[in-house]
């Protein structure tokens, strides 16, 4: 009996019962269409993460000031300052550095005649723009000039914009933070960020303009800086822990008085998290698959018991123990390649609507589509196994008498 | 051929034992026709299953067949010899359900490695025994005469030395029945090995020789005098449509 005639035998005996094989199918199906949509859900949800933190910028380090004692008392970030201009300027001349954006920080209550907000103001300087991926929808951002001049300009996120002045355009309007006016010469182009920090409720001044006249404060609250490469972002990491070191007197590393945080790190936990997220989901759907499993092993069972009399005329007609075997195998593995096929299908399908239902992209990957398809084609051998070889065993005589 | 010695078999259920055959020793030569006879429960098909190489006998006892010991052979070898020497017709026929004359007759060729020309010799063993016309139709659509045909087909579609029936006209009329002896008659005729179990003495005078079992032992082993042909019984019944 060649692997055809045994293929279709199978499909045979599939179709003679198709209620019964449809609903042991209906188990594998549910196993990889789980799989398929979680491993979907999971890798949609990667790569939007992976999309805002890029949105924020690419190749960042942000040096904040602040203690980072091992074994002491560890000050809270930016509880001591420590950051100033001239450390800015002595980073300008590190070789994996490209550009930099010193910032301030605070928050405050904004004023267009009756609207009012309370939103986060940056001070910095254009380089920002770059560093952190912003873009102006309309007018401009802020400029050298301005910088230079202390003058008193705002570009505003559109999150901001929306609530303090609807449907008008704010370009050319006045605003007022905390009392003082300021013209608003540029509002943002959105980052459609929905993460975990909103980029587009922000207003954007001039750093020394929010330092003096704003706060009051002689130092930086951070320093945003971009590497050259994505490959230099440690050898950018090192040359600021040295210039840094050197320009505030520490010996120590342990003494140092300033932190620096490398989105790398940031990606990697995010990384990280989402391959746990992953794991999780795979489990789960894997265990659906394995039920589904065993679904397929119960009928198999059903199967080679209420064909004993069949076995036993193939015996007697001179079938081989493998035979008989590979009949039941080829069964079992054409039941579940079948409803492999099936719930790849369904879980593609499901897959495209969850998507198309949510914000999410759920992205399918031609790896899990292999993998489920894989993992069930495993299923049906490992658990049409024990009945195929039960099958094989049976005494033909035995056989021929059972009713 | 057939060389059978001291064959024992024992049946154990619970605490009782027993022994459906008892110290059975036969000899079979190529190409005769032999009738097993015998009351109910004597051991008749627990012997013909063990000549058939389909269960197997106690300990002690020796089968030669071809002059091999069956009793040294493992499970593959003995599939073998069912598959190429041997054709078994039951009472019951034992057909595969739902499945069409052909593939029912084609099926032990298939667990032949190697066997060319499965259809054209199914075709052939099917034209054998005058079923040419139904190699379409599954069981339930024949009588059973026509069923036990098609197991007739389906035992000499491998052109097996040794051909055995048990009871193979048990379920038939006597039109049935001796169209059936009329084949077995003609592959004998070819030069076959034929034994069988049956009930009726008419049917076992159209053998060469008839062996009485009685307690699952031999009592009685002798030649039949005036064999019967069947031929000629079915010339005088009266005419039926023929399938
Ligand atoms: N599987 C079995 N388990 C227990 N006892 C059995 C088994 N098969 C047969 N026997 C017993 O062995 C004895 C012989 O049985 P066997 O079927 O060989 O008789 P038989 O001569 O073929 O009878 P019949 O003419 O009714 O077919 C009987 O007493 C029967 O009850
Ligand atoms: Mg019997």
């Amino acid at each position: 009996m060649n692997i055809t005639e045994s293929i279709i035998l199978a499909l045979e005996s599939i179709v003679a019962n198709k209620t019964r094989a449809a609903l042991t199918m209906l188990g594998i199906i549910i196993g990889v269409g789980a799989v398929i949509c979680m491993l979907a859900l999971a890798s949609g949800a990667k790569e939007s993460m992976m999309s805002s933190i890029q949105s924020m910028g690419t190749n960042n380090l942000t040096i904040m000031s602040g203690q980072s004692r091992n074994g002491g008392v560890r000050g809270g970030m930016g509880s001591m300052q420590s950051l100033t201009l001239s450390d800015v300027e002595a980073l300008r001349k590190a070789s994996a550095i490209g550009k930099l954006a010193p910032q301030v920080q605070t928050s405050a209550q904004v004023k267009y005649a009756n609207n009012n907000t309370n939103t986060s103001i940056y001070g910095t300087t254009p380089e920002y723009a770059d560093i952190r991926n912003y873009t102006v929808e309309k007018g401009r951002f802020i400029r050298d000039n301005d910088v230079k001049g202390i003058k008193k300009v705002a570009v505003i996120g559109p999150t901001t914009a929306e609530t303090l002045f609807g449907e008008m355009t704010p370009v050319g309007k006045t605003i007022s933070i905390k009392g003082i006016k300021f013209e608003v010469v540029g509002l943002l182009k959105s980052k459609g960020s929905s993460g975990f920090m909103n980029q587009d409720d922000i207003i954007i001044i001039p750093l020394t303009t929010a330092m003096r006249r704003l706060m009051g404060t002689k130092y930086l609250g951070n320093i945003n800086v971009q590497a050259t490469d994505m490959s230099k972002m440690n050898t950018a990491e090192a040359q600021i822990n040295k210039i840094l070191r050197k320009e505030h007197k520490i010996k120590n590393p342990e003494d140092d008085d300033f932190r620096i945080f490398n989105q790398n790190e940031i990606m990697e936990m995010a990384n990280q998290t989402s391959q746990t997220f992953t794991l999780l989901l795979g489990g789960i759907a894997c265990v659906s698959l394995l039920v589904g499993g065993i679904g397929v092993m119960n009928i198999m069972l059903v199967s080679v018991t209420e064909r004993t009399k069949e076995i036993g005329i193939r015996k007697a007609l001179g079938a081989k123990n493998s035979n008989i075997q590979s009949q039941f195998l080829i069964e079992s593995l054409m039941l579940s390649i079948v409803g492999g096929i099936i719930g790849i299908i369904f879980g593609v399908g499901v897959s495209q609507i969850m998507s198309a239902l949510s914000t999410f992209t759920a992205s399918v990957s031609v790896w899990s589509i292999l993998m489920s398809f894989g993992f069930s084609c495993m299923v049906g051998i490992f658990f049409g196994y024990y009945p195929a070889k039960k099958a094989s065993q049976l005494d033909p005589i035995e056989c021929l008498r059972y009713e | 051929m057939i060389d059978v010695k001291h064959l024992n078999k024992t049946y154990v259920m619970g605490d009782t034992v027993l022994h459906a055959l008892k110290d059975v020793s036969l000899k079979v030569e190529e190409g005769e026709f032999v009738a097993i006879m015998g009351p109910s429960g004597s051991g008749k098909s627990t012997f013909m299953n063990i000549l058939g190489c389909l269960d197997k006998p106690a300990e002690g006892s020796s089968y030669l067949l071809d002059g091999k010991e069956v009793a040294d052979m493992d499970d593959d070898q003995l599939a073998e010899i069912r598959n190429r020497k041997i054709g078994f017709v039951f009472q019951t026929f034992n057909l595969i359900p739902r499945r069409t004359v052909l593939k029912q007759v084609m099926l032990p060729l298939q667990y032949t490695p190697g066997a060319k020309d499965i259809k054209e010799r199914a075709l052939k063993a099917i034209a054998h025994v005058g079923l040419e016309k139904r190699a379409d139709h599954k069981p339930n659509e024949l009588s059973g005469g026509q069923q036990q045909r098609v197991a007739i087909a389906r035992a000499i579609v491998t052109d097996p030395v040794i051909i055995f029936g048990d009871e193979p006209t048990g379920n038939l009329d006597t039109r049935m029945s001796e169209e059936i002896m009329a084949i077995f008659q003609e592959l004998h005729r070819e030069g076959k090995t034929l034994i069988m179990v049956t009930h009726e003495e008419d049917i076992a005078r159209h053998t060469q020789r008839i062996v009485r079992f009685r307690d699952g032992r031999i009592v009685s082993d002798e030649k039949v005098t005036e064999q019967i042909d069947a031929r000629d019984v079915l010339a005088t019944l009266p005419e039926e449509e023929h399938t």
